[in-house]
């Protein structure tokens, strides 16, 4: 007998011309809790595809108690008690939480008749069993993201799971949700389940895992005990660098008037007063948890909520933005934190995708300027330094990093003098990030823009803003500037927060 | 499901105030003549509704069902006469077959070539009601020579009664071959597993495919339950107003369409019952039918019609919305 | 040689950017050439292609306006409804006592009422079209539902105008308008012609088609980036709804009459020539230029049946088969 639950034995998985995994070996033993982190396109969601069975690998052998598996598929991986939770949960929104925990094992035993009284019993069962109470009769699209989260881990359970997969589980949770999922975990480790988290949030991985595997670029860089590693260790399997960015220092002076001044920002029942001011040449970094309110603070400065304040001053002008074009106007600009969704338009060029803030500036009578839209687009494609045959590529066919930088482009040629970043390397390789940080310092320094950076990352806060921001409940709650602004100082904080 | 019952429960109440309204309007609505002919005009639309609702649970749209129904009783009905045929049982099977195998090839197109609904069926509409015309002709096939089974099957009445008027006025039976179907739908979509599936694909296509659905089947199910009530409401229209024509039900779609989502269907796929079609049909079929009553000129019909599809969802719009805020 | 040499990045840039336009003209000169076979003496005279070139127009200029709706992911299907109601209402406006006896007294009146009567009926397209954008815009009513309920509206609408029966006697300007001919070529053919420039100016060169064109691309990026969304998507269909009342004006012309129920198969080959034509139904893509090269192949198609006296039940049969073949045929080049 073998004390893995599924062994990975040089699997190599090719798309194309490229390597998403290559020769990577690894285990997972029953009833533990590992971790497997990497950057994006370290290859992490390759290998789970490939242990759900939805990926074939080219080369390779996959041993599940010990015994090879050919030709693993989903069902044969469901069979084998692997179960996968995506970030999307691929629950039924418009179902009942009962129907939806029932659905599967129906399916899979070949039900004919929907048993509802079985149905709701299951549930009660299943969610007994992970000590959590949730109305079982409720829309799923009713329930907050955790109770959805809980829904679709009880779903694995009811499928027998042995080894529970989950695809970034904390990304859109608080603090207090995370640590109800991690007792949750910790129960199912007692019944024996094992859980593979795949994250990129280092605090969390310590907190709570027994084993780590890191990835980049397709490889296995790191393996072993989670006591083994640090928070800086992690890194630097990670990124394969040493990141020690110099904290930014503004370049000010301090009788510069601020560009923006905002007292008492509110937006009803989610911000709850924020008094904030920038001056030209500052990065000010913003973090706080998912439903902390800074998502809704970045878009009620871009005129996109329906928020009201005391003082609202731009460039000393006593106006408040209440629409998105107001807000361009102003010289305000975001950049979105999905950047798919809401930044880009995919199937469009360069071009398009760089001017469309400012077409309605760029007319000769009723018509567009087509060699203003070009020269413009021209420039803005050396200063960012895009890689890209020419600004009639479409935007879909770029890489992350150059992506994010059509969004920067897009919003600097509508000159704008305040610009929120929400996530600015969310999806970006380990290179790109740095050179795009490299970008945003210029911007601020040497151009004088005023950036609020919202961040995930607290290296990516401390090493670029000249002071730091805590955003809680909707009110800033601490604020750290120069020497006080530690990584762990800025971690201890966030932590605090309940 | 609760907030679908107080869909329901929304449109009810909305009906039993048109109800009341109408009747205060024209007492003469209450009449039981009228009120027979009503539940009569509801049976081929209602029929028609209930596929059209499979379709729009799954997340689709059929517009194609009114030239399915129509082949369907035209074939049909001048093989019968060619052949002098007059039964009654094989003439319906034989409707329900031409309807699936219609519905078929609509779920054939969408699910092989991933084509929006609404320009694969339209699509087939145009082919069924060409073919059906330039083949077969544009002749209507009248009561002299419409075989007398299916009009007697269809002339049956339930309960008879004396109007006010002292004519003898009749309920066909039709209402409940009507409401035997609407069972079945009803029980077919929350009782078994392929009913389930249809809400399933039609809230998350790519969950369900994931929960192991068999998305394919339950396109298939879907259309061709759709053709097969499409078909079979046809030639049941055929034998209770005697007559076949070709041209039947140009510009139906409409008005089930209407129907279904007035009872509270999500053309975004995921969301209907049975029970709220039925509602929507009947206040449908009753505003409709009530104009005359009301001494609106019939020319208003299709204004109304269109104002009641633009306030539903309208009001649908205002509270998904609401819902987001 | 040199000519070649330049040529030949022209070519390449033209196959590369837009495989579906040359697609499209392969299929629209292999009906061309099918047609002429198997019609050998009459489908290549003058007069099979200057009476297409009548017929053509109300069509075209009804699938470039479903097209303009299908960019932002929309679909029209009033436009029939809009184009029948325009026309019944100028021929109202003809029927007025006072206007009929300026009609009748002959001279300038003409001109001038006939004028009036397409303002009156541009009018009712541009409201039309207006009320449409309203309830897609602004009371987020999804395109299928509001317009096929706006449809039933305008179809109603004419249906109470008229009464029934068909609306006669235009004044002979404005029959002019769908049977006249301009410098040796159909006047319908001009109005075509400059509507399908107008519209593939705008797409390409203003900022209204350009945001178009990109709210079809992603609706909730262009919020992001500050485009007018529901301004820009109101415009459209009031366009669609102008348009419509064109077709709707030549329509009339050509036939002499108005009725609430012409024309009721265009609102199906008016969405098979767009999506022949290019268009993603899903929206942020679609060309003046396809759309046009879409008509030109079903209308070759139907003339050349109609030649070889094919019933026009079965010419719809074929456009119907014609529009399952295009979606067979996109979705396996997409594939590729």
């Amino acid at each position: 007998m073998s004390e893995n639950l599924i062994e990975l034995k040089n699997i190599s998985k090719r798309f194309g011309g490229v390597r998403a995994l290559d020769s990577v070996s690894m285990n997972i033993r029953p009833g533990e809790i590992h971790c497997l982190a990497g950057e994006n396109g370290s290859g992490k969601s390759t290998i789970i595809k490939v242990m759900s069975g939805v990926y074939t690998p080219e080369e390779g052998q996959i041993l599940i108690s010990g015994e090879p598996v050919s030709k693993l598929d989903p069902i044969k991986a469901v069979q084998n008690g692997i179960q996968v939770i995506w970030q999307d949960f691929s629950l039924f929104g418009n179902l009942t939480v009962a129907e939806n925990l029932a659905l599967n094992t129906y399916i899979l035993e070949g039900r004919g008749r929907m048993d509802w009284a079985r149905a709701r019993k299951m549930a009660r069962e299943v969610l007994a069993r992970l000590d959590v109470e949730l109305d079982i009769d409720a829309d799923v699209e009713t329930l907050p993201t955790s109770g959805k989260q809980i829904v679709a881990i009880a779903r694995a359970i009811l499928a027998e799971a042995r080894l529970i997969i989950m695809d970034e589980p904390t990304t859109a949770l608080t603090r207090h949700e995370v640590d109800a999922l991690f007792a949750i975990v910790r129960d199912l480790q007692a019944q024996g389940i094992a859980v593979l988290f795949v994250s990129h949030k280092m605090r969390e991985m310590l907190e709570i895992s027994d084993r780590l595997t890191v990835f980049r670029n397709g490889k296995k860089v790191a393996e072993g005990q989670m006591s083994e590693f640090d928070e800086p260790a992690i890194t630097r399997a990670m990124t394969g660098l040493e990141l020690e960015e110099q904290p930014y220092v503004a370049n000010i002076s301090a009788d510069t008037a601020p560009v923006l001044e905002v007292k008492n920002l509110c937006v009803p029942g989610i911000v709850e007063g924020v008094d904030l001011e920038l001056r030209p040449g500052e990065i000010v970094g913003i973090s706080g948890l998912i439903g902390s309110g800074r998502t809704e603070l970045a878009r009620a400065l871009f005129g996109m909520e329906n928020a009201r304040a005391d003082t609202f001053r731009i460039g000393g002008r006593d106006i408040f933005p209440r629409s998105v074009q107001e807000a361009i106007g102003l010289g305000i600009a975001y950049v979105p934190e999905d950047r798919l969704s809401e930044g880009l338009f995919l199937t469009q060029s360069i071009e398009r995708n760089m001017v469309v803030s400012i077409m309605d500036r760029l007319r000769k009578g009723l018509f567009l300027d087509r060699k203003a839209m070009r020269s413009k687009t021209e420039d803005m494609f050396a200063t960012m330094q895009i890689a890209a045959p020419s600004a009639d590529t479409a935007v879909g066919n770029l890489s992350g990093g150059n992506a994010q930088r059509v969004m920067l482009g897009r919003w600097l040629l509508t000159g704008a003098k305040i610009l929120i970043l929400n996530g600015p390397t969310v999806g970006v390789d380990v290179g790109s990030k740095a050179k795009i940080h490299k970008i945003i310092r210029d911007l601020a320094h040497k151009e004088g823009l005023a950036v609020v950076m919202i961040s995930d990352d607290v290296p990516e806060l401390t090493g670029n803003c000249n002071r730091i921001h805590v955003m809680h409940g909707g009110r800033f709650v601490a604020h750290f500037e120069g020497q006080a602004m530690s990584e762990d100082q800025i971690n201890d904080s966030l932590k605090a927060l309940k | 499901m609760r907030r679908l019952q107080s869909t329901e429960a929304v449109i009810a109440v909305v009906l039993i105030l048109a109800m009341v309204l109408i009747g205060l309007v024209n007492p003469a609505f209450w009449g039981v003549g009228n009120l027979f002919s009503l539940a009569k005009s509801n049976v081929i639309i209602g029929i028609m509704a209930l596929g059209v609702l499979l379709v729009m649970i799954s997340g689709g749209i059929d517009v194609s069902f009114p030239a399915i129904a129509a082949a369907a009783l035209y074939i049909t009905v001048r093989t019968m006469v060619t052949l002098d045929y007059d039964g009654v049982l094989l003439p319906f099977m034989a409707a329900c077959v031409i309807g699936v195998g219609l519905g078929a090839f609509n779920a054939f197109i969408i699910d092989r070539f991933k084509m929006i609904p609404l320009i694969v069926t339209l699509g087939t509409a145009s082919i069924v009601r060409g073919l059906v015309l330039g083949l077969l002709g544009t002749s209507i096939v009248n009561i002299n020579k419409m075989p007398h089974g299916l009009i007697a099957f269809g002339s049956q009445d339930i309960a008879a009664a004396t109007a006010s008027n002292g004519a003898n006025v009749g309920l066909t039976a039709m209402v409940l071959v009507y409401g035997a179907i609407a069972l079945v739908i009803h029980f077919v979509l929350r009782h078994t597993m392929t009913g389930r599936s249809v809400y399933a694909y039609g809230g998350d296509p790519e969950a369900a495919r994931r929960a192991g659905v068999n998305t394919r089947r339950t396109i298939y199910f879907v259309y061709c339950t759709a053709g097969l009530l499409a078909g079979f409401a046809g030639l049941l229209h055929s034998s209770m107003i005697w007559q076949a024509n070709p041209r039947d039900f140009v510009g139906l779609e409409l008005d089930v369409i209407a129907a279904v989502v007035l009872g509270g269907a999500s053309i975004f796929g995921g969301r209907g019952s049975v029970l709220g079609t039925m509602i929507g049909v009947f206040t449908l079929v009753m505003v409709k039918n009530s104009l005359i009553l009301m001494k609106v000129d019939t020319t208003w019909q299709r204004v109304v019609v269109g104002a009641i599809i633009i306030l539903a969802t309208a009001i649908t719009a205002w509270r998904d919305r609401k819902k987001l805020a | 040689m040199t000519a070649k040499a330049e040529n030949k990045p022209f070519f390449r840039r033209l196959l590369g950017e837009d495989a579906s336009i040359i697609q499209l003209g392969v299929i629209t000169l292999a009906i061309f050439v099918l047609m002429s076979a198997m019609n050998p003496d009459k489908f290549l005279r003058y007069y099979n292609f200057e009476s297409i070139t009548y017929v053509m127009p109300e069509l075209g200029i009804l699938s470039i306006a479903m097209m303009v709706a299908m960019l932002t992911g929309g679909i029209d299907l009033s436009i029939v409804g809009i184009a029948n109601l325009a026309a019944i209402t100028a021929g109202i406006y003809f029927r007025h006592p006072a206007v009929a006896e300026a009609i009748a007294a002959g001279g300038a009146g003409v001109v001038l009422h006939t004028i009036m009567g397409v303002l009156i009926a541009l009018t009712v397209g541009l409201s039309a079209g207006l009320l449409n954008g309203i309830l897609i815009s602004r009371l987020r009513i999804i395109p299928i539902l509001a317009t096929l309920g706006t449809g039933q509206v305008f179809a109603g609408l004419a249906l109470v105008l008229t009464g029934g029966p068909a609306i006669v006697g235009f004044p002979q300007t404005w029959n002019w308008l769908g049977t006249g001919k301009l410098l040796g070529i159909a006047a319908p053919f001009w109005v075509l012609i400059v509507v399908a420039a107008i519209v593939a100016i705008l797409l390409r060169r203003t900022h209204l088609g350009v945001n178009l064109m990109l709210i079809g691309t992603n609706a909730r990026a262009a919020v992001f980036a500050g485009i007018r969304s529901s301004r820009m998507i109101l415009y459209s269909y009031a366009l669609t709804g102008v348009m419509a009342a064109i077709a709707g004006i030549l329509l009339s012309g050509r036939t002499n009459s108005a009725k609430a129920d012409f024309g009721a198969s265009y609102l199906l080959q008016a969405v098979l020539i767009a999506v022949l034509g290019g268009t993603n139904p899903a929206g942020g893509k679609g060309k003046v230029l396809g759309v046009l090269l879409a008509l030109v192949a079903l209308m070759f198609l139907s003339s050349g049946m109609q030649m070889m006296r094919t019933s026009n039940f079965m010419i719809d049969a074929v456009w119907g088969g014609f529009l399952v073949l295009v979606i067979a045929i996109n979705y396996l080049r997409s594939r590729k």
